[in-house]
């Protein structure tokens, strides 16, 4: 594919608001995992809440999007200079030429399971207050994002469960190749919510623990909630020379199971040669892999056996997951901008809570953060359905 | 953007394939409105066809006539599907679970309530290992589908298939979302004219200035409003006419996407 800039990128999750806050988590293998007290969820579980979201309001104009979801897509768009940087782009490119390409998995679904609590006792029907454009619909997310930002190019939500915000880096880079657009926003959010917390326990994948990936007593995922957002443009003359640079896109299918992933990874080694073949890359120029990494016994048993049939044993790697919980489909942006801040800063993240490796698994998994030369980087997704999506992502200071 | 259509599959209220609803769409017959028929998938093994639910059905019933038309092999082919929402009565059986004491989630319904279900279970019934994308863009999905699949044909240079559907929320959603009969769509869309290639579309993405475009026929036209993937019937019309034509697709944040459409024989 045709490299892209990314030019700005603003995060928020448990570790903080802001890429100072989430970089001093990774150098400190700072965790923000605590046991589950997320609104009336009584289970035993860790999770990782992004705080003040109570405190935090909705702009003045865009009340009717408020929703837990959207408050947290809030926080992130005003951190790290993320809405002023789109703003100057929007003066540039105008503002029907930057797209917004969002991802989530439950969106303000929130919104919908606080409102069947309230139904009216005689006729069953819902509060009257529920907005279910505004907040409950999947694409609630990008509408809210598209007019925060004022934009007004080609816009629509990808929801892939937990590849989701992996693949709009696709879905932009597609959509300028073709000239639909100049730039765009690309990146989602996704909060805790009672479906997806008694969803994942029903399934028996979440653990009692904080998520220990990779780990011989890994048993589970901890569910976390964030946002995460990038700028991306073509290369042009007037971008920051540390700008770091979108260099491959590789997406699969698993056609396997509908929730366990292949158990030879054979979608998700599919994705990463993808990714490489698209970035015109070979395994041995990535110099870090942040894994998926849920800490799920089966999960990080099938990308190692993928990472390590395409990579051998001497890549580093490391799943991030111990630090922030498990995302969902805001995990593809987060990591996606822990990869760059790996490349930024020259960090190899290491594993909050993970104690000693599987030895059955072979990968050069990464306990303890460490200095290093990072110039490529590739990130890993993969969701239910089978949904697979791999970026490459390098430092423009080398490419 | 430009592209060639090829398959064509639907399945609506009263429009149960694509030969039945072209002589439709062309006025050559009378629109009859009726309910759906969704056939059970004999793509899938029977483990999944037993969890699959109606989107996912309609979903691949539609995507199945739209291969089946063409030679195209659906292992190898990259998908993109599109609907305004998930399967709705498992959003309500879920809020309703969660509304009780016990929470006692089905394993299965919250693996299936994944906006990319279809998709997941089209990939279990094709085999296909081929990147798929999972869209929504509330009322315009068909549209923002649409835009995706054929940036796709115009950048990668290969056919890519386009599944768009829709389904009724049970109530009391229903009163919040009101979708009518469940709806599906399904296009082939290729980089280059072949011998089957029906039209050609040239999409582009415009301020919004004047309507868009409309069916003649009232019960074709509230079919087309009562159902966000029913959108398509306006480009289906032309389709089906095989007249050349300009048809404007309500988009969002204050733009349409114009699709010219020009018939291949």
């Amino acid at each position: 594919m045709q490299p892209l800039l990314i030019t700005r990128f603003s995060i928020v999750n448990c570790l903080g608001a802001g890429s100072d806050a989430v970089l001093d988590a990774l150098r400190t293998k700072r965790s923000g995992l605590a046991p589950c007290e997320f609104e009336t969820a009584a289970i035993d579980t860790w999770v990782g809440s992004v705080p003040g979201v109570e405190e935090a309001g909705i702009r003045r104009g865009l009340e009717a999007y408020d929703c837990r979801s959207n408050r947290i897509a809030q926080i992130a768009l005003e951190a790290d200079g993320f809405s002023a940087a789109v703003s100057a782009a929007r003066s540039r490119y105008g503002a029907g030429r930057i797209g917004v390409f969002i991802g989530t998995s439950t969106s303000g679904i929130l919104e919908a399971e606080l409102a069947y609590r309230r139904r009216d006792p005689a006729s069953g029907s819902l509060p009257r207050g529920l907005r279910y454009h505004a907040t409950v619909n999947t694409y609630s997310l990008g509408d809210f994002v598209g007019r925060y930002l004022g934009l007004a190019g080609p816009s629509f939500v990808v929801s892939s469960a937990c590849s989701s915000t992996a693949k709009v880096f696709g879905n932009a880079a597609r959509m300028i190749a073709a000239g639909a657009c100049d730039a765009a926003v690309v990146g989602g959010a996704d909060s805790l919510c009672l479906t997806t917390l008694y969803g994942f326990r029903s399934l028996e994948l979440t653990s009692r623990r904080p998520c220990r990936p990779f780990d011989r007593e890994r048993d589970g995922i901890s569910l976390g909630e964030g946002a995460g957002f990038a700028l991306l443009e073509k290369p042009h003359a007037g971008a920051s020379a540390d700008a770091p640079i979108l260099l491959g896109v590789g997406e699969s299918s698993d056609a396997y199971h509908m929730s366990a992933p292949h158990p030879e990874g054979a979608g998700a080694k599919l994705a990463m040669q993808r990714a490489l073949a698209s970035a015109r890359l070979d395994a041995a120029d990535i110099d870090y892999i942040n894994l998926h990494g849920t800490a799920t016994p089966s999960n990080d048993a099938a990308e190692d056996t993928a990472v390590v049939e395409l990579f051998g044993r001497k890549t580093p790697a490391s799943s991030t997951k111990g630090a922030t919980g498990h995302l969902l489909g805001a995990a593809g942006i987060t990591e996606a901008i822990i990869s760059m801040l790996a490349l930024r800063h020259g960090l190899l993240p290491g594993s909050a809570h993970t104690r000693s490796v599987d030895p059955a698994l072979k990968s050069n998994y990464v306990l303890e953060t460490r200095e290093a030369r990072v110039r490529r980087v590739l990130t890993n997704s993969f969701g239910f359905g089978g949904s697979n999506c791999s970026l490459v992502i390098g430092d423009a200071r080398v490419h | 953007m430009r592209a060639f259509i090829e398959g064509i599959g639907i399945l609506g209220p009263g429009l149960s394939g694509w030969p039945a609803a072209r002589a439709v769409l062309a006025g050559a017959e009378p629109y009859r409105p009726a309910r759906t028929l969704i056939p059970a998938s004999e793509l899938l093994p029977p483990a999944e066809r037993r969890r699959a639910g109606i989107p996912v059905k309609l979903a691949l019933a539609v995507g199945r006539e739209a291969f089946a038309a063409t030679g195209y092999d659906a292992a190898v082919t990259p998908t993109v599907f599109t609907s305004s929402s998930s399967d709705g009565e498992i959003l309500h059986e879920m809020c309703e679970t969660l509304a009780t004491a016990e929470r006692e989630v089905s394993p299965t319904k919250f693996m299936n309530s994944v906006h990319n279900a279809a998709a997941g279970y089209w990939s279990i019934a094709t085999r296909s290992r081929e990147p798929s994308t999972s869209l929504c863009c509330f009322d315009a999905s068909f549209a923002a589908g649409l835009l995706e699949c054929a940036a796709q044909v115009a950048v990668d240079r290969r056919p890519v298939a386009l599944v768009s559907h829709d389904q009724p929320y049970p109530e009391p959603l229903h009163a919040a979302r009101p979708i009518a009969s469940e709806f599906g769509v399904a296009l082939i869309l290729v980089p280059e004219k072949t011998r089957q290639s029906v039209a050609a579309i040239d999409l582009e993405l415009r301020p919004a200035d004047g309507a868009e475009t409309r069916l003649a026929e009232p019960a074709l036209e509230a079919a087309r409003q009562g159902n966000p993937a029913a959108r398509s019937l306006a480009l289906l019309a032309a389709l089906a006419r095989g007249t050349a034509g300009e048809i404007v697709l309500k988009y969002v944040a204050n733009t349409h996407l114009h699709a010219r459409v020009a018939p291949c024989r």
